[in-house]
Order: C-alpha cells, then sequence, then structure tokens
C-alpha cells in the first residue's frame, strides 16, 4: 500500500525537469522531498496532483495505476496538492472557497456546507468565520482552508509544497502537528522544501532530488552533511587566489533595514572596500536581490545608512547612485539589462556619455566595433541585443559598464554562460577588482561564490542568515547555512 | 407617470440583455470588446433575416448566432491563438460595423414584422405595477428573466461559482478540477448570443426597421454599464435602466427644455465616471465589511483574471 512512481519524465523546452523519476512512499508516512531550486520537486509535485501532464512514466497508487490528465482525476483516486501560494480566491468568502469545485447537486446549499466546513474543520482542529473573505486571513489559514477543503473531498496522498514560506513560527509548528497527526491517521504526505532543518525535524523518510533525477532515498534520520552532499553534489574548489590588497571602504552599509514583499532584511551592517569582492549566497528569492536593488537605488532602505565612498546615499535616486559610481547588472539580461529590439551600436550610444542633440551614428558604429572587439562579442554592431546568446549579452552588459566605476552589483553574472563565457567575464570582473573597484555579487553557484569571494553573506528566509570570510568556511557549511541550519 | 416608467423599462430592455451577456462574459475571465460592432451587425442580420422570412422570431434567432459567433472568434483566438483579446475585440468591432452598413444598405427604409405585445392575464390588471411591468412584450419579460437567471445563476448555482472562479483566479479553478478554458469559451457564446439577440431587439423591437446609426454608441456604453455596474448583475442592470430613464426623460422633455434635452443623453457618461469614483472609495468597501450580505451587491472589483489567457504549463 502506497504511492509510486515509475520513471516519470517531463521536459520544457529544453530543459528536462524531471529526467526518469521514480520512488516508492509507504501510506501512513511523512515523506520529505529535498532539492535545491530547479531541481524538478515542483514539476514532479504537479505531474502527481494531475496539474501537468507527464511526457512518460507512470504513477501507482495502493496498486493500481492511475490515468492522470487533469487536477479532477487526481482529486478523484484521492491526491490533493497545496501550492506553495495558496491557490485560494481572494475576494470570494471562506465558504464559496470551501465549496467550489466539489461535486453535488447543481443548486449550492451553503447552510449544508457550512455544517460540512464547521465538521471537517473542527476534526482537524482549526477555526474558521465562513464569512470571512479569503483575502482576509493569512497564509497559515488559506492553508488550512485548503487542508481542510482537500481532506473533505476524500484525499489520501497531500502534497505540500514549500508550506512553510510566509507563514509565521507558531503556524509552522501548528502545521507541523496537523501534518503528524494526517500522517499518523494512514495518510501520505509529501513534504516538499529546500529547507533541510524542517525535513530533518518532521519527516519519516526522504527523497534528494537534484537536477531532475532522485539522487538519494532513505529513511530518517540522516546526518545533515550527506544530505547536503546529495543537494548540491561535491563542492570542489581551486587554489587560484590572489586577493588584491583593499583600499578604503565604498560601500558602507550600517545598520539598514530593507523591507520588499516577504523579505525583511532588518539592521543589517556591511562593508565593501575597495578591491574587495563580496558574494552574496541563498536560495532564490532569500532577499539576495533585494540587498542588491537597494545598494543600486532602486529601492530605498526604511531606515539605517547607506553611503558609497563616504557619500550619504539614503533615499537617494537612481541617477544619484549612477553619479556616485554604482552600476547595478540584474539577472533578467534582456528583461531587465538590455532593451529588446534595439541593436549593439545604439546601446552603446545609450550609455555614452556623449549628450549631443544628434548621433553620429558612423563614429558610434566605429565605437562599437572596437567594443566588439575588446569584449569580443559575437555579433556586428547591428545585431539587435535578442539576437545575441546569453554568453554575448553579458560581454555587452560589461562593455556596457563606464570607466569610472567604484561599485559593481551582478546578480547572477554567470547564471545559463558555459565555462568559458564564464570564466572570461570573471576575467574582466577581477581586471576592474585590480583597478580597486568593489564588487558584490550574487550567486547559486557555491563554487563560484567560494573561488571569487572575499566574504559570503549568507541569506535565508528574506533576511541576512549568516557572514564568513572566505577562509573560514566551505562548501558543506555555505550548504548548511543556506538551508537555514548552523553546523553544530 | 405609469406610461414613462413602463416606456423606461421597455427602452432599457435590449441594453439589459447585451449587459447581462457581457457580465456573463466578463466574469468567466474574457473581455467581448466587440459589442459596438456586434450590435450592429446583429441588428442587421435580425431584421433582414425576419424581413425576408415575415416572423421576428426567426430574426432573433439569426441576431444570436451572429453575435455568438463573433465572441467564438474572441474566445478560439484568445484561447487557441493566445491573441490578446481587447485587439481582436477592437478589430471586430470595426468589422463588423462597417459589414452592417455595407450589407445592410438597400434595407434602410423597410418595415419588417415586430414583437407583438403580450400583456400578461391578470398580472397586468394590477394597478399600477400591472402597467409598469406586466404590459410588455416578450423581449422585455426575456430582460427581466435575463437579470434573474444571471443572479441566480451566479450567487445560488455550483456552475455560478465554478464560473467566477474561472474569472477570478483561473489556475485556483483548475487545480479544482474546473474545465477553465471549455467554460470560457461556452460562456462568452453565451454572453455573445445575448448581445446579439439585444441587437435584434433594436431593430425588431424598439425602433422598427434598420439604418445604420440604430444602435450607434450603445455598445460602448453597455461595456460602461458593465464596469459601472461591479459585474453585479443587479447592479448593472440598474446602470442600465438609469440610462434608459435619461434617454426617455430626454426625449419627453424636448420641447419643454430644449436645452436640458440637449445635455441629458450625455449625462450618463459624467455620472458613471462619479459612480466609479464613488464604488472604488474605501468607505464603500467598509459598508460591506459591515454588511456581509451586501457586500457582494457593493463589490465593485473586476474579476482579477479578466483578459488574460490560462495555460496549463
Amino acid at each position: 500500500m502506497g504511492l509510486a512512481t515509475h520513471d516519470i519524465r517531463k521536459h520544457f523546452g529544453t530543459i528536462r525537469a524531471n529526467d526518469g523519476i521514480s520512488f516508492t512512499i509507504e501510506s501512513g508516512s511523512l515523506h520529505g522531498i529535498l532539492g535545491e531550486n530547479g531541481a524538478g520537486k515542483s514539476t514532479l509535485m504537479k505531474i502527481l496532483s494531475g496539474f501537468y501532464e507527464a511526457d512518460s512514466g507512470e504513477v501507482d497508487l495502493d496498486g493500481e495505476t492511475l490515468d492522470l490528465r487533469s487536477p479532477a482525476d487526481a482529486i478523484k483516486v484521492g491526491i490533493g496538492m497545496l501550492h506553495q501560494d495558496p491557490l485560494v480566491f481572494l475576494p470570494f468568502t471562506v465558504l464559496d472557497n470551501f465549496v467550489l469545485g466539489s461535486p453535488g447537486p447543481q443548486r449550492l446549499d451553503r447552510s449544508d456546507a457550512r455544517a460540512e466546513l464547521e465538521r471537517v474543520s473542527g476534526e482537524l482542529g482549526f477555526r474558521f468565520d465562513s464569512e470571512r473573505l479569503a483575502r482576509d486571513l493569512t497564509v497559515g489559514e488559506r492553508q488550512q482552508l485548503e487542508i481542510t477543503r482537500l481532506m473533505w473531498l476524500g484525499a489520501k496522498v497531500l502534497i505540500f509544497d514549500e508550506p512553510t514560506t510566509g507563514i509565521s513560527a507558531t503556524q509552522r509548528d501548528q502545521l507541523f502537528l496537523t501534518l503528524r497527526s494526517l500522517a499518523e491517521n494512514g495518510l501520505i504526505v509529501l513534504f516538499v522544501s529546500h529547507k533541510l532543518e524542517e525535513v530533518e525535524e518532521l519527516c519519516d523518510s526522504v527523497t534528494v532530488i537534484r537536477q531532475g533525477k532522485v539522487v538519494f532515498e532513505a529513511a530518517m534520520p540522516i546526518t545533515s552533511e550527506v544530505l547536503v552532499e546529495k543537494m548540491f553534489g561535491k563542492v570542489f574548489v581551486e587554489e587560484d587566489r590572489d586577493p588584491a590588497p583593499f583600499g578604503a571602504p565604498v560601500l558602507e552599509l550600517s545598520r539598514v533595514t530593507i523591507e520588499e514583499g516577504t523579505t525583511h532584511i532588518e539592521d543589517l551592517s556591511l562593508s565593501c572596500a575597495a578591491g574587495e569582492v563580496v558574494g552574496l549566497a541563498g536560495l532564490e528569492g532569500s532577499g539576495q536581490r533585494t540587498l542588491l536593488r537597494a545598494c543600486a537605488g532602486l529601492l530605498a532602505p526604511s531606515s539605517g545608512l547607506l553611503s558609497v565612498d563616504g557619500n550619504n546615499l539614503n533615499k537617494a535616486s537612481y541617477r544619484d547612485h549612477l553619479a556616485a559610481g554604482v552600476h547595478y547588472l540584474p539577472a533578467g539580461r534582456l528583461e531587465e539589462g538590455l532593451v529588446e529590439g534595439i541593436s549593439i551600436a545604439e546601446h552603446l550610444v545609450l550609455t555614452s556619455e556623449d549628450t549631443g542633440f544628434f548621433i553620429n551614428w558612423d563614429a558610434a558604429d566605429e565605437a562599437a566595433r572596437q567594443e566588439i572587439d575588446d569584449y569580443s562579442i559575437k555579433g556586428r554592431p547591428s545585431s539587435p541585443a535578442e539576437a545575441l546568446s546569453g554568453g554575448n549579452q553579458q560581454r555587452l552588459l560589461l562593455a556596457m559598464i563606464p570607466d569610472e566605476v567604484r561599485l559593481l552589483l551582478l546578480e547572477h553574472p554567470t547564471r545559463g554562460l558555459d565555462v568559458g563565457s564564464a570564466a572570461y567575464v570573471w576575467q574582466r570582473l577581477l581586471e576592474r577588482r585590480s583597478d580597486g573597484t568593489s564588487i558584490v555579487f550574487s550567486s547559486a553557484d557555491l563554487d563560484e561564490l567560494l573561488r571569487y569571494s572575499d566574504r559570503i553573506v549568507v541569506f535565508f528566509a528574506g533576511d541576512v542568515f549568516a557572514m564568513r570570510n572566505v577562509g573560514e568556511t566551505d562548501g558543506e557549511e555555505l550548504g548548511h547555512l543556506i538551508g537555514g541550519k548552523v553546523r553544530g | 407617470m405609469e406610461a414613462t416608467l413602463n416606456s423606461i423599462i421597455a427602452a432599457a430592455a435590449p441594453l439589459v440583455i447585451a449587459t447581462m451577456g457581457e457580465t456573463i462574459t466578463e466574469k468567466s475571465g474574457v473581455v467581448n470588446l466587440s459589442l459596438e460592432g456586434s450590435l450592429r451587425l446583429s441588428a442587421m442580420t435580425g431584421f433582414v433575416v425576419a424581413f425576408w422570412v415575415g416572423h421576428a422570431l426567426v430574426g432573433f434567432g439569426a441576431a444570436a448566432i451572429v453575435g455568438a459567433a463573433i465572441a467564438a472568434i474572441i474566445a478560439s483566438t484568445s484561447i487557441r491563438l493566445k491573441l490578446n483579446q481587447i485587439a481582436v475585440g477592437f478589430v471586430l468591432t470595426l468589422l463588423a460595423a462597417d459589414l452592417a452598413s455595407f450589407l445592410g444598405d438597400s434595407f434602410v427604409g423597410e418595415r419588417g414584422p415586430r414583437v407583438p405585445a403580450l400583456p400578461i392575464p391578470i398580472l397586468s390588471d394590477i394597478p399600477f405595477v400591472g402597467k409598469v411591468f406586466f404590459d410588455h412584450d416578450l423581449v422585455v419579460y426575456g430582460s427581466f428573466l435575463a437579470i434573474g437567471v444571471t443572479w441566480f445563476v451566479f450567487y445560488r448555482t455550483r456552475a455560478g461559482l465554478n464560473l467566477q472562479g474561472v474569472g477570478e483566479r483561473p489556475e485556483g479553478a483548475f487545480a479544482r478540477g474546473v474545465k477553465v478554458n471549455t467554460l470560457r469559451f461556452w460562456y462568452t457564446v453565451l454572453g455573445g448570443a445575448m448581445v446579439g439577440i439585444a441587437g435584434a431587439a433594436y431593430s425588431l423591437d424598439v425602433k422598427l426597421g434598420w439604418r445604420e446609426t440604430l444602435t450607434l454608441n450603445l455598445g460602448w456604453i453597455a461595456l460602461a454599464i458593465v464596469i459601472f455596474g461591479g459585474w453585479h448583475p443587479l447592479r448593472v442592470a440598474f446602470g442600465a435602466y438609469l440610462f434608459g430613464a435619461l434617454q426617455v426623460l430626454a426625449f419627453q422633455l424636448q420641447d419643454v427644455f430644449p436645452g436640458l434635452a440637449q445635455v441629458l443623453p450625455i449625462a450618463p457618461f459624467p455620472l458613471m465616471i462619479i459612480a466609479l469614483v464613488f464604488v472604488y472609495s474605501s468607505g464603500f468597501r467598509r459598508i460591506g465589511d459591515h454588511f456581509p450580505r451586501l457586500r457582494n451587491l457593493l463589490g465593485s472589483e473586476a474579476p482579477a483574471a479578466m483578459g488574460t489567457v490560462f495555460e496549463r504549463e
């Protein structure tokens, strides 16, 4: 008795999100699905819940092969999923959210449904005011509402996709209690997470997924060293560091608080000297981007002091930051960094310091040819930005950095680039560093962080979690810290 | 007084049917922007077919098909080809309006059949109420039915809840097993058919006969009334009647106050803007928080997924 998958495959374009996934889970167990961002966990769960159709492979529940073409099929056999952002209808009442999609006669009997809501939520230990709007519920309460609804529909398998994102510690404890009691009552509970600590605390068994494949399966407890290694793979660091001597501090943050959405960076003090490289580690969306955007002047800190070269840039505009020598390269090269539809030459004209009304296109073409040579961009002055490969787009962005820069802010500078392009990008960046530019960059690649940073700031759940000098840490510890766990 | 109210209700009937249709369509998440053209082309088609056959009812059927076909183009290009609903709707508006002028040119001035009056026995004898509500023809009774049925389906049936879910958060509806795109397609077609029926009502019931300016601007007005009505059938109906009242009033007062008669027909537009400012104010929402029963009626939120394309992956 239990849930099993056999050789599940699913691709999006050229990306193989699930590349032959097979596992078995016994009824009555609380099973963790662990993996870093983009490992293929969510895709797999959406296949199990019928949201996606697998390209190939098979799902069995209690010995029967399932035909999962839509969520309706999954619900029918008792597989329910709680999405990371609970899929409730915000302007509808709790009661309407509860009954929407449920089977029954056309004529809605709301008093009957209300009784059912009270009965099922009572059994689970939840309380709802059925007339409240879903909008007024906390994320934790929305989850409870979804759990109630799925249990009412007769779920045998409940999938929780990163359920602890955006809920309070108290709600988390309550959620864990609920999950345990559901498993004790014979349900299969799948707990999908990238947070080691939670999986260790909660789960009976675990499956680790990396790059669309199952790399590890075992009953808990497993030491977190093993789990980190399975999640991230082996981390190799070459010893080719030659740190430049640091100059005076360039970027200085003193007790800065920045808020953006669920990100809440509090009381951060950090400085980055001339010639220093600071790496920002953490899972995607843990706050690195928010910090970079605040340093770039795209987001005003709510309190604290932000200065560059001793100039106070609190509440200063993006233009003021540019004037102070701050330059930001966002991760969305084509979305945020470049302009689709305009050429290399036009990009360089846009960023040049020439402020004349007329453009000398011959000179602009000549200048573009020069930059194309300098940065080995594969393209012509007239090539539009979107025609360039990712690596060449990044080279163009590097070419657009003004000569006199004090602070470079880079978001995933080598993401999606092949090894050669990545090495080239860093070669140019390190030249800048030797000239006394400070560099702050975010990356998901532990290897890159360890190789190029002098200091690493680890983000977790929307705040700075730890800071390490690069000589004092290693990939294993970073893996732990990224998962929100201090090595004990 | 009785006669005035009676004629307001009769004059507003086509607009009521058209706005109910568009409310259903938009509530499911699709914007049928082609109303101005749909109304005109279906008014023309309805008249011409009824004129040939000699039967008003057949004209209504043909007009409903025209409205449904235009709506089906918008729904299917949006669902299958992921085209922008606004762009397709706008192009269809221009196309349908010109097509109506071109094809209907030789029928201008002809007299076609009309919808017979049908006072409801007994009910129409009730003093005042009977004269106002029950001394009409099938089109007007159809408009009453449209309001009642739309309201009932929206708020008292599972189908209506699913319909609203699809327009509000298609991923959520899909995760609950609702067939998002199938529902969107058919509700758009239904809404379009109602718009078609409204078009025929203008040429076969309200004004009799076809001319190019018969439904001029009424499609745009219908779209505005749906917004003003906050996508709630009763408030949308109220908006349609308010517009009908101002038109009838302008007509009746044109001898007495010629100046006023000039102003009244355009009064709905500034009124709508003021009404929109009012319904979007926070105070208005707070009334809803205190009286949950009124909340639906006072709410003014557009369906969150209106105008978007739902893709599973």
